[in-house]
């Protein structure tokens, strides 16, 4: 067990209503340094629907989500747009993959450095050294991404000739290319098949011990929860059922009846 | 085959049906009589014969490419000959020596009219760069585009007739004036997506001649304005032959200068954020990329060129008025991007120079002319979506490779 010093994430009592539908309900998640927090639950359980309130996809209803980032100031970021959560450090996959399929696989990853780097429209024109420089940077971190998740050898290829599972790894160097302090996932092992899961596995503990990021991710395949979590929070529509250790959510009987009876020993 | 035979004979029975009362039947009123056209009968089921033929050809054809593309062949290293001829040296360099030599000898090799024609060319040229930046690459549809090209055009006007500013003064402010316009009708629409977007900026570029078809005092209206100096050179007098040798030579530079430009721009962190914005919003905002800001840079960037170059046809043609900044033109302008290729640089100076040059020299097309952009829209969204000559990416190099190329 990593040692747990802070928070890094705090969302307190966060509702997101669709007109008549309450699709989030009161629902509080901590994520601290050096965690890999797992979040499950049925299809429709509001899982994504949390995502994307906390990154600014939607603003939520109600309720506070609150980022500690290091060695920077606290900050309630209700409402802000996505890009500012971004910028702030916090970057997410798609649990439909949203590549930018006519791009290559190297720019998909440089757009991730966009908001690390400030190129203006007059910048870029005039090439100066500055600009060379950082778009040198770029594209020396976005190599050293590229290789990390596996994909080195696709580089130059068009987002939308990768197979599927080097989809979901390009999602995450994307992510991980706009220096976050915590990742999040949506889904990354579906569709994958066993090998690649347990590559999954392997990389987001990587990314967790060596480029101290931590993770907060949604995911459906039990055994890579169970292994790499730290924590688990379970949901069933909208509503936070349990939240504990792997060995505690697997002998809720709550969580047994929601959720594991059902998909898990299947 | 056979069955190809058969639906192209079908298609032909059909036309032959409803063309009958057209083409077949004349009633002269005058002697009461009817008269048969058989013969026309005849030419119109062979007509719709052999062009059924070929289309179905043609869609066969290209619905065995695109399998063709997707049993997992890579795409990347079968280059189209369109774009070898980009990035060979071996192949693009005696083309580029031959254009090169034919564009400065071209104004000695033609008379005036001809050059004029050619001036006007350019100039659109320059236009389906410009907006091949906000449609091409930030995918942002711009049906009004005409409005800062207006915009340019009467900035000089307006600059000269009151104030007796000259071309090289009012050629940076009319660019700026066409960006700052940019801007300011961008902002409204930083929202809006597909067909709404297209409408409004459809109501943006008709409003923008009803402005100056009614704001008399400044614009003088319907009448437009008139005597706009040509370009001058260090205030020397010239002929109007050699002026518009000058004008040409100008538009030679410009369009080697947008091209410069537009290039840089495409292979920065703006233009990547433009493209993954064209790709999908979401997930290029959910990155880090403000939508607001690159959406209003593209904009700008596209509706600059069209206020430089809308000072440069104002100077061109000494008069101006609402007339030459209709739907049309912004219709030509987005036939010449979709044409060329959405995003691809020498795909659109190629369309440009078709659509333009085309109907001025094919008197009888000229007519046509709206019929035709219509059928080569439709025709190259079912048989070239990507247009005459695809963009091609470019592949960066960091050190990366060259460790691997070592290893290798
Ligand atoms: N934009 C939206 N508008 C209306 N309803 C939505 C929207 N997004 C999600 N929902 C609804 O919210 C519920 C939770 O969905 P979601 O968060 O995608 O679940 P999960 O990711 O846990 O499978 C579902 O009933 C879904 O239909
Ligand atoms: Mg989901």
């Amino acid at each position: 067990m990593p040692e747990i010093t802070n928070k890094l994430l705090e969302v307190k009592g966060l509702t997101m209503d669709f007109g008549g539908l309450r699709a989030v309900d009161t629902v509080s998640l901590d994520v601290c340094t050096g965690e890999i927090v797992a979040l499950i639950g049925p299809n429709g359980a509001g899982k994504t629907t949390f995502f994307n309130c906390v990154t600014g996809i939607y603003k939520p209803t109600r309720g506070d989500v609150l980022v500690h980032p290091p060695a920077k100031k606290s900050q309630r970021i209700n409402g802000f747009k996505s890009n500012r959560v971004t910028t702030i450090g916090m970057a997410r996959t798609f649990q439909n993959i949203r590549l930018f399929q006519n791009m290559t696989v190297l720019e998909n990853v440089m757009i991730g450095r966009h908001c690390r780097t400030t190129t203006s429209i007059l910048g870029a024109i005039l090439r100066g050294a500055k600009t060379m420089r950082q778009e040198q940077e770029t594209v020396n971190r976005s190599y050293d991404l590229l290789e990390k998740v596996d994909l080195f050898k696709y580089a130059d290829e068009f987002a939308k000739n990768l197979p599927y599972g080097a989809q979901r790894r390009l999602e995450i160097a994307r992510a991980m290319a706009t220096d976050p302090f915590l990742l999040l996932l949506d889904e990354p092992a579906a569709g994958m098949n066993p090998q690649e899961t347990r590559a999954l596995d392997e990389l987001i503990v990587r990314v967790r011990d060596t480029e101290k990021i931590a993770i907060l991710l949604i995911e459906h395949d039990m055994k890579l929860v169970m292994n790499i979590s730290d924590r688990i929070y379970v949901m069933e529509y909208g509503k936070e059922i349990a939240q504990g250790g792997p060995m505690d959510i697997r002998n809720n009987p709550k969580v047994i009846e929601a959720y594991l009876g059902e998909e898990a020993d299947a | 085959m056979s069955d190809y035979m058969k639906r192209s004979f079908l298609v032909a029975l059909w036309f032959v049906f409803l063309t009958f009362p057209l083409m077949v039947v004349k009633v002269n009123t005058l002697k009461n009589t009817v008269e048969w056209r058989w013969m026309n009968m005849l030419w119109v089921a062979i007509g719709a014969f052999v062009l059924s033929l070929l289309w179905r050809w043609a869609l066969e054809r290209r619905q065995l490419k695109n399998k063709e593309a997707e049993s997992g062949e890579d795409e990347s290293t079968r280059l189209g000959f369109g774009q070898r001829l980009l990035v060979e040296p071996k192949l693009y360099k005696p083309v580029l020596a031959v254009l090169f030599v034919a564009t400065i000898a071209f104004p000695l090799l033609f008379d005036i009219y001809q050059t004029n024609i050619m001036v006007l060319a350019l100039v659109f040229v320059v236009l389906g760069l410009g907006l091949n930046v906000t449609v091409g690459l930030a995918g942002l549809l711009d049906l009004g585009y005409v409005a800062f090209f207006a915009v340019g055009a009467y900035t000089y006007g307006i600059l000269n007739s009151f104030w007796g500013i000259g071309f090289w003064t009012s050629l940076p402010i009319g660019g700026l004036m066409g960006a700052l316009f940019g801007i300011a009708l961008g902002f409204p629409i930083l929202r809006l997506r597909g067909d709404y977007l297209a409408i409004v900026t459809l109501g943006f570029g008709s409003i923008a001649k009803i402005v100056i078809e009614n704001w008399e005092e400044v614009t003088n209206g319907a009448k437009g304005i008139a005597g706009i100096p040509r370009p001058g050179f260090f205030g020397a007098d010239m002929s109007i032959t050699s002026a518009t040798t000058y004008t040409y030579y100008l538009m030679i530079l410009m369009v080697i200068f947008t091209i410069f430009i537009t290039n840089r721009l495409k292979d920065s962190r703006i233009g990547r954020a433009w493209m993954a914005l064209r790709e999908d919003e979401i997930a290029c905002v959910a990155m880090g990329v403000d939508m607001a800001k690159t959406k209003l840079g593209a904009y700008a960037f596209g509706a600059f060129w069209a206020g430089l170059v809308g000072v440069i046809f104002a100077a061109r043609n000494t008069y101006i008025n609402p007339n030459s900044f209709t739907f049309m033109e912004s219709a030509l302008v987005l036939s010449i991007v979709v044409m060329g290729g959405m995003g691809s640089i020498v795909g659109v100076i190629i369309a440009a120079l078709v659509l333009i040059l085309m109907p001025e020299y094919l008197r009888a097309f000229s007519e046509y002319r709206m019929l035709m952009f219509g059928a080569i829209m439709v025709l190259m969204m079912i048989f070239r979506p990507e247009g005459l000559i695809a963009n091609v990416r470019r592949k960066y190099r960091g050190h990366k490779v060259m460790t691997e190329d070592v290893n290798a």
